[in-house]
């Protein structure tokens, strides 16, 4: 009660505090400028930091700007960058390493995540412990995982190599997981689905929790078999969880730079040179900047269109 | 009523202590120079301890590892930081730096503090100061002499056994390599042979990709097989040079010296991955800068008796990769006099002198023409041969550009196994006429 009371009081307090002007301002605001008011400081902020930059990018990428020589005059280009873009085969050759590295790395990581999604499901003794376990590469950063995993790869001491050869009774200096032109851009596979499957298992496990345990009671009763089960509820009621892991995943490795960069920085050669590594090399080490600025709407362009494509899918496999 | 008197009790102690701090900050001078994080850059820190002591001005330093020191020192300058006041920056960022106003243009303080160029040794100034070549520009002072050398593991190279051993093979004694072809005779020896009890390798070569590994390691080749830049009569022209005959040998040979003789992993590997493999004990001889040497001869493991130095192999002819780099005042530095004030200090004879016993590589005539230098460490005569056969990849403001086309299609050819050397180099030409097109020069 004391508590309260003082609470009235220092409310009156404050009320008598504030300007009658101020305050009969305030009270003569609609909902509608009320609710601006609030929302404003987000939309600034966002216009600042994510439109206006878009829309400078935009306008850079129809000129020659270089940002490291500031005083050279800035020249307009037209579509010159586009299509130099476009007919440039090593940008074709890094959107297909690009493709290559997200459909096997997100196909690996759909499959083991939603699989241990269905075992981490069910109760059995040590199920925190070993949840926890399976979560803990995706908690760490991808500069540090790209760092070790190039250790792990070492063929003369790294201990990937090392259990592989025993398995396969090889030398393990025989084979080099990140210096070889065919096992690299697995390489960068294995690395990401070993770090993301535990994040495709969690949004699995999130829509294998949703499903309501009076579906699987009446399938029992009309005598389904596990597999039935399995294809009649169980699939059909995650696949919307499964696609949106799908999609986060897709955007992710479609940008995906820092851990492939510290792994095989691009190589052997230009063998996993992803298109955000190509991107960063015209943008801050060639200083192409309207080039690359050409580049960066393009491949927003493409991730922003598949995934409003593949988002009215999703819809779409919802409202089924 | 409290509010205002702790408020004003408040102010008047920072006020006191604001104008307490004042003298103390003027004598607390601080310079902030920038370079990379290596042995020579500890023994600059020891080095300017003399400096502080006599000018009364700080030195805070700023290192970072070779691998981001481009990226890191360029993104700096290119948005005019204040970071740094004085650089040690790359030789190869001299015409980009000056024609974009990074540097300060020190010919006028040189001939006010009296200070020459001809004192310093003329590739040094070349490559570390001067923009445009062959004109007396000066945009820093030659600060740290470095080029490609080699070390060899000398108690391997004297033990009978395996002297015996290449003899049988060879037919000749086992001594370091004068030419590349000896060198991969000697290195295949190696390759693969047990010694101690462990397995050890031939060679190791630079092949790092991301910043310019390969192209530090493989211009060494190019350039001793008969690679040019450019037409000498005719700048920019660069068919028949880059991709001439000889350059295509060079090419060839590298990526033969890759596959017979080096370490299995090492597709991506620069200084670092070289030291280590040297102190490791895993390779007979490795390709590596000068500015290791002196860490190296000390490495208990490795150093003292056990190694031993040799010049870059001639194959055509002489040709080594310059390293190294110039000290220079950065143009937004807001203590550009105090900077300078360095400058006209570590170009003093005395200093130079210094410089060299710590650990760094003076390029000061008073330190490399001493008829004592050559003796002065077991591998001061090679630098000096070697100095004097130096030659630098493109320092053009798009320095960069050039670098990266050349790291890819270097990498592509030699590592990635794509294409043939021919066809590596005419798409170089390729890449690098469309770069200086861009650039107006031809």
């Amino acid at each position: 009660m004391t508590h309260t009371s003082s609470l009235h009081a220092l409310a009156r307090r404050a009320g008598a505090a504030t300007p009658p002007a101020f305050a009969a301002r305030v009270r003569g605001l609609s909902d509608r400028a009320v609710a601006w008011l609030f929302i404003t400081p987000t939309i600034v902020l966002l216009l600042a930091i994510n439109v206006f930059p878009l829309i400078w990018t935009i306008r850079l990428s129809f000129t020659n700007y270089r940002a490291n020589r500031p005083n050279a005059p800035l020249r307009w280009v037209g579509l010159e960058n586009y299509t130099s873009i476009l007919s440039d085969p090593d940008v074709w050759h890094a959107m297909q390493t690009t493709a290559h590295f997200v459909v096997w790395s997100i196909a690996l990581q759909v499959l083991l995540g939603f699989g241990l999604a269905l075992l981490i499901n069910r109760q059995f003794r040590g199920h925190g412990f070993w949840t926890t376990v399976i979560l803990l590469p995706m908690m760490l950063s991808p500069a540090v995982v790209g760092n070790f995993w190039t250790f792990l790869f070492q063929p003369q001491t790294g201990l990937f190599n090392t259990i592989v050869a025993v398995l396969a009774g090889r030398d393990p200096s025989s084979f080099q997981m990140i210096g070889d032109v065919a096992l690299a851009p697995w390489a960068i596979v294995l690395v990401d689905t070993w770090m993301w499957t535990p994040y495709v298992m969690l949004i699995c496990l999130a829509g294998l929790r949703s499903i309501p345990d009076d579906l699987y009671e009446a399938a029992e009763v009309d005598r389904a078999g596990p597999w039935r089960r399995f294809w009649s509820i169980t699939l059909p009621m995650v696949l919307p969880f499964l696609m949106l892991a799908v999609l986060f995943r897709g955007i992710e490795n479609f940008k995906m730079f820092d851990m492939v960069n510290l792994l095989t920085s691009g190589g052997p050669g230009s063998t996993t040179e992803v298109a955000s590594i190509t991107l960063k090399r015209e943008a801050f080490e060639k200083w192409r900047t309207g080039y690359s600025s050409a580049f960066a709407v393009i491949l927003f362009v493409t991730v922003f269109g598949l995934a409003n494509i593949y988002v009215k899918v999703l819809n779409g496999v919802k409202q089924r | 009523m409290r509010t205002p008197v702790t408020l004003m009790c408040a102010a008047a102690a920072l006020g006191l202590v604001a104008t307490a701090a004042q003298p103390a900050m003027a004598q607390t001078k601080q310079l902030t120079l920038c370079w990379a994080a290596w042995d020579p850059a500890n023994a600059l820190v020891e080095l300017s301890k003399d400096f502080t002591a006599k000018s009364g001005i700080g030195m805070k330093f700023e290192f970072v590892p070779w691998t981001s020191y481009a990226d890191r020192f360029l993104n700096e300058l290119n948005s005019k930081g204040k970071l740094c006041d004085l650089i040690i920056g790359d030789s190869q960022w001299i015409g980009g730096a000056a024609e974009n106003g990074h540097y300060v243009k020190l010919n006028d303080f040189f001939k006010r503090e009296g200070i020459t160029m001809d004192d310093f040794m003329p590739a040094t100034v070349t490559g570390y100061s001067e923009w445009p070549k062959k004109t007396p520009n000066y945009w820093a002072l030659p600060a740290m002499g470095d080029a490609i050398g080699w070390t060899y593991r000398k108690d391997w190279f004297s033990r009978p056994d395996i002297k015996a051993a290449f003899q049988q093979k060879a037919g000749r004694e086992l001594v370091p390599p004068k030419t590349w072809d000896e060198l991969k005779e000697v290195a295949s020896f190696f390759q693969g042979r047990e010694i101690d009890g462990r397995k050890v390798y031939g060679a190791y070569i630079y092949t790092e990709r991301g910043s310019e590994g390969i192209t530090m390691g493989v211009t060494n080749a190019l350039y001793a097989f008969g690679f040019k830049y450019e037409d000498p009569n005719k700048p920019y022209s660069m068919q028949g040079f880059v991709n001439s005959a000889d350059a295509v040998k060079g090419l060839e040979f590298y990526k033969q010296l890759y596959e017979c003789c080096t370490a299995p992993g090492m597709t991506n590997a620069y200084m670092q991955e070289g030291l280590d493999a040297f102190k490791s004990g895993q390779v007979a001889m490795q390709m590596n800068f000068f500015a290791f040497f002196p860490g190296l001869h000390k490495d208990p493991n490795v150093g003292g008796d056990k190694i031993g130095f040799f010049v870059n192999p001639m194959q055509k002819e002489r040709g080594t990769q310059l390293g190294g780099q110039g000290i220079s005042v950065v143009a937004y530095s807001e203590r550009r006099d105090d900077a300078l004030q360095y400058i006209k200090w570590f170009a003093q004879p005395d200093v130079q002198k210094k410089w060299w016993s710590l650990g760094g590589y003076s390029c000061h005539k008073a330190v490399l023409n001493d008829p004592n230098f050559p003796k002065s460490a077991p591998f001061a005569a090679d630098f000096l041969t070697s100095m004097g056969m130096v030659k630098d990849f493109w320092a053009e403001p798009s320095y960069a550009t050039l670098l990266l086309d050349m790291q890819k299609r270097m990498h592509d050819y030699v590592i990635a196994n794509q294409g043939t050397a021919q066809q590596a180099l005419d798409l170089l030409i390729r890449d690098w006429t469309k770069v200086f097109k861009d650039d107006g020069k031809i």
